[in-house]
């Protein structure tokens, strides 16, 4: 054979095993990155003090995320509160009851709205969801809100997150062997029992996984957010209150970040805390969703 | 009494299925009933005059081309990185390798990183390599955005593909060079499937680009020049008290919305087409 | 008598070879042998002390019950094994007097020297032309002209030549699931090789499409030597010039045609012929 052939096959092997151990190494070097990043406010202030306190003057060297991650909990929260109910019925019942053309004719729709750029959910949450809740929501239960606000910042992340919620659900759903279901429809269980007692109960590792993957979601999730939730360092006391998630944190005050080493740095421990926290939460729900393949796949 | 419990979730699934259904409705007419007046000739083909924030005239076309800009640039690195590391995973791998399943496994977890996380890393890698906010920081971090969902959608076409084409080339005396070549004319509607995939994510993502591509009325001549974005075109000129600047905004949006109906509906298109072929 | 010389002949180190000599007289230097070979496929031992001679110049059918590991062993003939490292290979396949699995073999001449027909016909994504044109084109030949009578010649061989010659630039996916076959003939022809190898190449065709394959198969065997794996008894006796029949990975009896079908020795052999279990 040629040696200019021979040359050619060997160098190609050669450089894409080099780009895939950078494609792998590439995780470790993010998180890496932000550490480091980290680090100096890390070590001018104790950990815990970061975590809890609620006093963010970074003008003054107080660094409190306590108001940021309560924010960015309590709108997750609220995300999944409203995601969840109607994804779980819509998943059961693309699964189990709708016709094969409305599951074909829902197959685009679930595409689009997870396709969907999230500073058009924001503009959408800006000119819809603020107003109604300025204007016919909060006035029920407090005297003034701007309708900027962690309820505001929950809905349209439910909006949000429901496109992924129901793409794993029905996944999780379908990886149930038809074999199961129709043994319990031949003993004469109706489609309603069939969910109830072997589809839920058979998944519900799944949809554990699914809600971990989509609160992960929840979580980084900026534009949208920060467009509608008011931005307050505040701590949110109640639904109607302003709230100031941490990725709006990050996203905010990037123009800080060049003005002052600790400023940067706490902005960094920001990004890293949401990257363990992510990445954390997305192994777990991926391997638990590999077992599940595997356990149906004999 | 169990009929009627039946019954109920049925209606109650029924009315999530529509509320879901609505709610896609809902914030697609939004936006076309806020920016369609404003989708003039000279929305789409001028530059905003005097000054993005508050000037009155012009249209959004700095954000048009600067998206458009970065987009191509992120996916030819992107394209570049990805078809390797797939075709290795693919044909140089034993069939279930530890080495395999780790990458397959952190492409995932990539997949699941926040937008902001890659701005942030971007941001900090631009201030290492001496970089200013400008088209090749966007272009890079939008290339770490995209490459994990390209390298999924790639991995996901090319594990379907039947072993009958390698073996017959290899058994023609190929090397494992010669057949891949051969192999990606084969996975070519993939690939275009993970392009179409990842221009979706990669164009309407404001996160990536807010601190890494700057912004700014003009086009971009170089690589060192900050670059305007459709997202950020949105995202700074909603704010603005004069309503021209608004409107440039909703003209913006309803683009970029358009946009990705095209974007989603070809994907789709091409991952059928792709199915269908047969060798 | 026999039996004691048979018996001694069992004991002896060159009882490959000795085997041989009973079915091919003279071995002779472009053919192949396999001495002790023996493949395992993660822990199962798949081809258990293979020992055999192919004679040049004629069509060699490898029989057997499916699973008994007639594609196994023409795989470890082309070396498409190396692409799958759970296949663990001892012994030696001496092509051409040279073992292949030698070091310091390349992988690529060996497979030049053979030309592989797979069960499924596998058109590459190209033109006519070009699927043919492929294997010259990677070994070296680019000049238009000789390129363009290659493959023309070899269109012709397989008799697709008048079928198609107005569409050579056509897909090749166009054509009928027989003609792709021949085409893949053709194409494994134009690198040249010396030895056919048929892995079931026609159970996926029509009764028609079959005939005209193992009529060029016939011509063929003037030329090279053709190494076939049939699923059908039929078959074998149709085209084949000696017989080798394995079960269960080994090598139960190998005779030249008429006599193995007339005459089997061994009972096994035996029961498969008589359809007791296939």
């Amino acid at each position: 054979m040629q040696t200019v052939r021979a040359i050619k096959d060997k160098s190609a092997r050669h450089i894409m095993l080099g780009i895939a151990i950078f494609a792998l190494l590439f995780l470790v070097v993010i998180g890496l990155s932000l550490f480091l990043k980290a680090l100096p406010i890390m070590k001018e202030k104790n950990i815990w003090v970061l975590l809890t306190s609620g006093s963010w003057r970074p003008f003054k060297g107080d660094f409190g995320f306590l108001p940021f991650i309560l924010s960015t909990l309590y709108v997750s929260v609220i995300a999944i509160a409203i995601a969840l109910p109607l994804s779980l019925l819509t998943s059961i019942y693309l699964n189990t009851y709708a016709s094969r053309n409305i599951r074909r004719f829902f197959q685009p729709v679930i595409d689009l709205l997870s396709g969907i750029p999230p500073v058009i959910y924001g503009v959408w949450g800006t000119l819809t969801i603020v107003p109604l809740i300025a204007n016919k929501i909060a006035p029920h239960f407090v005297e003034f809100s701007s309708g900027y606000t962690v309820l505001a910042g929950g809905v349209v992340l439910a909006v949000m997150i429901l496109p992924l919620l129901i793409s794993i659900l029905v996944e999780v759903f379908q990886a149930i062997p038809k074999e199961m279901t129709d043994a319990s429809l031949q003993l004469g269980a109706t489609k309603w029992q069939t969910v109830k007692r072997v589809i839920l109960r058979k998944s519900f590792p799944g949809i554990i996984a699914a809600i971990v993957l989509s609160v992960s979601r929840a979580f980084g999730e900026t534009i949208a957010v920060l467009m509608v939730c008011g931005n307050i360092t505040e701590m949110p006391h109640s639904l109607f209150d302003a709230c100031y998630p941490l990725p709006a944190l990050i996203a905010n005050n990037y123009g800080e970040m060049l003005s002052m080493p600790s400023y940067e740095s706490a902005l960094m421990l920001a990004a890293f805390l949401l990257f363990i926290i992510i990445v954390l939460f997305n192994a777990i729900s991926r391997v638990t969703l590999v077992q599940i393949e595997k356990r149906y796949q004999l | 009494m169990k009929k009627y419990e039946e019954s109920f979730f049925k209606m109650l699934m029924i009315i999530s299925a529509l509320i879901i259904l609505g709610v896609l409705i809902f914030i697609i007419g939004t936006v076309v009933y806020k920016g369609l007046p404003s989708l003039t000739w000279d929305m789409l083909t001028k530059l905003p005059g005097g000054g993005f924030y508050l000037g009155k005239e012009g249209g959004v076309l700095n954000a048009i081309i600067g998206s458009v800009y970065i987009i191509v640039g992120s996916l030819i690195l992107g394209i570049f990185l990805s078809i390797p590391v797939v075709m290795f995973i693919n044909f140089y791998l034993p069939k279930n390798s530890l080495f395999a399943n780790i990458m397959r496994f952190s492409f995932d977890i990539l997949f699941g990183v926040p937008s902001i996380v890659y701005g942030a890393f971007g941001f900090a890698l631009m201030v290492y390599l001496g970089i200013r906010a400008s088209l090749l920081g966007g272009i890079i971090t939008v290339a770490m955005l995209i490459m994990p969902i390209m390298m999924r959608s790639l991995d996901e076409v090319t594990r379907l593909l039947s072993r009958d084409l390698p073996d017959a080339l290899l058994s023609l005396g190929a090397t494992k060079y010669e057949m891949i070549k051969v192999i990606l004319r084969q996975l070519m509607p993939g690939v275009v499937t993970a392009v179409l995939l990842a221009v979706g994510r990669g164009i309407g993502d404001a996160a990536t680009v807010l601190f890494t591509a700057g912004y700014t009325d003009n086009i971009p001549n170089a690589l060192n020049q900050p670059a305007a974005t459709l997202p950020l075109s949105i995202f700074f000129q909603l704010g603005s008290p004069v309503e021209e600047v608004q409107n440039r905004a909703y003209a913006s949006a309803v683009i970029l919305t358009v946009l990705i109906l095209i974007l989603s509906f070809s994907a789709r298109y091409f991952s059928t087409k792709f199915a269908k072929h047969k060798i | 008598m026999k039996d004691i010389q048979i018996e001694a002949m069992k004991e002896s180190p060159f009882i490959g070879l000795i085997q041989d000599s009973l079915v091919h007289p003279v071995p002779s230097p472009l053919s192949i042998r396999v001495e002790n070979l023996n493949v395992h496929i993660y822990d199962q031992h798949i081809l258990k002390d293979v020992n055999l001679t192919i004679p040049e110049k004629s069509i060699t059918c490898i029989i057997g019950p499916s699973g008994c590991g007639k594609s196994t062993f023409l795989k470890t003939l082309n070396r498409m094994h190396d692409e799958t490292p759970e296949v663990k290979i001892e012994g030696s396949v001496f092509v051409d007097g040279e073992d292949i699995y030698g070091p310091g073999v390349n992988v690529i001449d060996t497979r030049k020297k053979m030309g592989l027909l797979a069960q499924r016909p596998c058109p590459l994504p190209m033109s006519i032309f070009e699927n043919v044109a492929y294997g010259p084109r990677i070994h070296g030949l680019k000049k238009r002209k000789a390129l363009n009578q290659t493959v023309i010649q070899y269109l012709q061989f397989v008799g697709l030549w008048d079928e198609v010659r107005g569409r050579v630039r056509a897909s090749a996916t166009q054509l009928s699931i027989g003609q792709q076959q021949r085409l893949c003939l053709a194409r494994g022809l134009a690198i040249e090789p010396e030895y056919i190898l048929g892995d079931e190449a026609t159970s996926a065709l029509d009764p028609i499409s079959t005939k005209k394959i193992e009529e060029l198969f016939i011509k063929l065997k003037e030329k090279y030597t053709v190494i076939l794996v049939t699923h059908t008894l039929r078959q074998a006796r149709r085209i084949a010039d000696y017989i080798v029949f394995m079960y269960l990975g080994k090598i139960i009896e190998v005779g030249p045609t008429e006599e193995f079908f007339n005459n089997p020795k061994k009972q096994l052999t035996k029961d498969y012929l008589s359809g007791s279990f296939s």
